[in-house]
């Protein structure tokens, strides 16, 4: 009975650490620009992928993800020097458009020079899963989860300690003010690109030893990690970080106690619940629209 | 070299002995054998070797003479896994090309789009699609190589009784091939006397399924688990199953029988069974077996060609193409009515697949037992007795 609840819990938290650490990418973005990258998920890919094949180059383990998180890093500020930052004076809507057009361009890249094939990495730790209660947790898992509290400090310190992420939020709050301050402010978009595309691929790259990677596979994962992050409230760290626990913890009880049908049901259920009364998201800012 | 003689044989050395005889056999019109497959896009896994053994067998028959002292031609579309283009490909093969038979039809969806305007211009066409609608209720005209997903289901629940196993779980994948062989492996198992008593699904893209297994193992006096997936559904229900400790016989489909998925699954996909047909145990068939012959020769010779791993796929196409070649030497022309009855009397032929014996009822002509159940032990597969 318990030895149930644990493992229930246990996949629920392997499935919510890897939402949380792909929502992680979404916010910085969003911080800055207050756009959605919906080309999120294929950092993600870049970074599972792109080891997979320096890793078949003949490139030790090692290097071929630092490989992977550089010509990630490189994808994203080339993602916005050549596609944002000439739509500069669009409007937000439209650079969201623009980022699912670039993921589509992104994917088709990888599916062309990199093949369609699914592919494993190994696992970090030696000891493939822990046995608690009866029930088995991967040591993956407990990877993927401490690397996203890390991200989450780090992104905290960064936007509240560093100029470069006071910067970028100056940027987002409002443009004109930030350029007038003497911020550069495409720089400093340019300079959030980059860097979300580094924390994509390195989720990407931690997760691929539980879910594979294949060209298509920012697809979905890029998918579950916004849900979470608009269930935490998109832009704060903190939220992503509980929206996809919770997300993977709900996707895992539906499917352990009412019925694995209708396990994608019941997320959207609650997501629609969160948006219905708290648009703003579990940790959004509630702050008022200026007019 | 002799094996690969008695590969051809099926067509070539009888082609070889009539084109020896009549030295103007190339003047006349060549044989044209239409294509349409799914060389590129999603399917191409499918369509690229196969196209890469129509290729090859066409090019080793009229280098021993061609069939009926005529040469062969190879005429070929990619409709890229697209079921409108291949409508308009077959159309083309049929009105412009006015080929004398069709191979082709990589995935379900191109063949099934093919099927009318085949019935309608009366040509005959070997599928090289999986499901059962192709063949059943039987169409005149279409003849299709690979087994039922109900072959597979069925070939799995029978070494299950033969294990003394009769109450089993259940865990497909929500996507169509999963989808469907949930629904004929609940059929079957019925009809076999086989309690299904526990019954999970999970979406394609999961990236975790413990809490279904779970309830299959908790699910009372349950004996064996079977996964009915393809694609890297099946490696995360194989790696979670080895996670759990879960010490149950476990079964995969037909769907992950290639070398990629046990480089996927990697050590979690030791002991599973699953059904396959004998030319993903090529290497270690034992020589009394009667398809030793045919899937050796046919793996050397692909792989000496091509220097890639043989495939499921691409014997499909090679059966396909040695039944066609049979066919239009038995019918002793091209005539597509006479080709195709020759076609429907073909029993006996032992291909890479299995051994066909077609018929008026059936135009697949395989048992559920041409798929040998296989281990896989230390990483690699091996053929269970």
């Amino acid at each position: 009975m318990f030895s149930e609840f644990f493992q229930f819990t246990f996949s629920g938290i392997t499935l919510g650490a890897i939402y949380a650490l792909v929502a992680l990418g979404f916010t910085l973005i969003y911080n800055a620009s207050h756009v959605i990258n919906f080309a999120q998920g294929e950092f993600l890919m870049i970074g599972g992928m792109g080891t997979v094949v320096l890793v078949g180059a003949g490139l030790p383990l090692p290097a071929a993800m630092v490989g992977a998180l550089v010509l990630a890093t490189v994808a994203g500020i080339l993602l916005h020097r050549l596609a944002i930052a000439p739509a500069r004076d669009a409007d937000v809507v439209t650079l969201i458009i623009i980022t699912i057009g670039a993921s589509i361009f992104l994917r088709g890249l990888a599916q062309f020079f990199w093949g369609k094939e699914y592919h494993a990495l190994p696992r970090f730790s030696a000891t493939e899963s822990l046995s608690i209660g009866g029930a088995t947790l991967l040591t993956q898992s407990l990877w993927i989860l401490g690397i996203a509290v890390v991200l989450v400090v780090a992104l905290a310190v960064f936007f509240s300690r560093s100029k470069l992420g006071k910067a970028i939020l100056a940027t987002s709050m409002n443009k004109d003010a930030a350029r007038l301050a003497g911020i550069k402010t495409q720089v400093i978009l340019g300079v959030a690109f980059g860097i979300s595309a580094l924390l994509g691929a390195a989720a990407g790259l931690i997760v691929t030893p539980i879910t594979f990677t294949a060209y298509d596979v920012g697809i979905m994962l890029g998918l579950k990690g916004f849900v979470a992050a608009a269930i935490g409230g998109l832009g704060s760290s903190t939220g992503a970080v509980v929206g996809g626990l919770l997300l993977g913890l709900s996707e895992a009880y539906t499917a352990g106690y009412i019925s694995s049908d209708y396990k994608d049901a019941v997320p959207f259920v609650i997501i629609l619940a969160i948006l219905f009364f708290l648009p703003n998201g579990l940790f959004g800012s509630r702050a008022a629209e200026r007019v | 070299m002799k094996t690969m003689l008695k590969n051809l044989a099926v067509g070539a050395v009888a082609a070889l002995g009539l084109a020896s005889l009549s030295p103007v056999a190339k003047a006349e019109d060549p044989i044209r054998i239409g294509s349409f497959l799914s060389v590129t896009g999603p399917a191409a896994f499918l369509g690229d070797p196969e196209l890469k053994t129509l290729e090859l067998y066409v090019h080793q028959l009229n280098e021993n003479g061609g069939l009926l002292g005529r040469e062969v031609q190879l005429v070929h579309y990619d409709d890229s896994g697209d079921a409108s283009k291949a409508r308009t490909f077959v159309t083309r093969l049929l009105r412009q090309d006015k080929v004398d038979l069709i191979i082709g039809g990589s995935t379900t969806g191109a063949t099934m789009a093919a099927v009318p305007v085949i019935e309608q211009a009366r040509v005959p066409f070997i599928s090289l699609a999986g499901a059962e609608t192709i063949s059943t209720p039987v169409k005149k005209w279409v003849f299709k190589m690979p087994q039922s997903d109900r072959q597979a289901a069925r070939r799995v629940l029978t070494d299950m009784k033969e294990r003394g196993l009769t109450r089993i779980g259940l865990i497909s994948g929500t996507g169509g091939f999963g989808a469907s062989g949930r629904n004929v492996t609940l059929e079957e198992a019925k009809a076999m006397g086989i309690e299904v008593v526990a019954d999970e699904t999970y979406n394609p893209k999961d990236t975790d399924v413990t809490a279904q297994l779970t309830r299959i193992r908790n699910t009372d006096g349950v004996q064996a688990v079977l996964n009915f997936d393809f694609g890297q559904g099946p490696a995360i229900v194989t790696k979670n199953y080895k996670q759990l400790g879960i010490e149950l016989p476990f079964y995969q489909s037909h769907g992950v029988a290639s070398d990629s998925f046990l480089k996927l699954a990697g050590d979690a996909a030791n002991d599973l069974r699953l059904p396959a047909t004998a030319l993903l145990v090529a290497d270690t068939i034992p020589d009394s077996d009667p398809q030793h012959g045919v899937v050796t020769g046919y793996k050397k010779a692909y792989e000496d060609r091509y220097n890639s791993s043989v495939s499921t796929f691409g014997g499909y196409a090679y059966d396909g193409f040695q039944l066609a070649v049979q066919a239009i030497k038995q019918a002793g022309s091209t005539d597509p009515a006479k080709v195709r009855d020759a076609l429907e009397s073909i029993r006996g032929y032992v291909g890479v697949t299995g051994t066909y014996n077609l018929s008026a009822k059936d135009h697949m002509g395989l048992s559920y037992d041409s798929f040998r159940i296989l281990e896989v032990k230390d990483g690699h597969w091996t053929l269970v007795e």
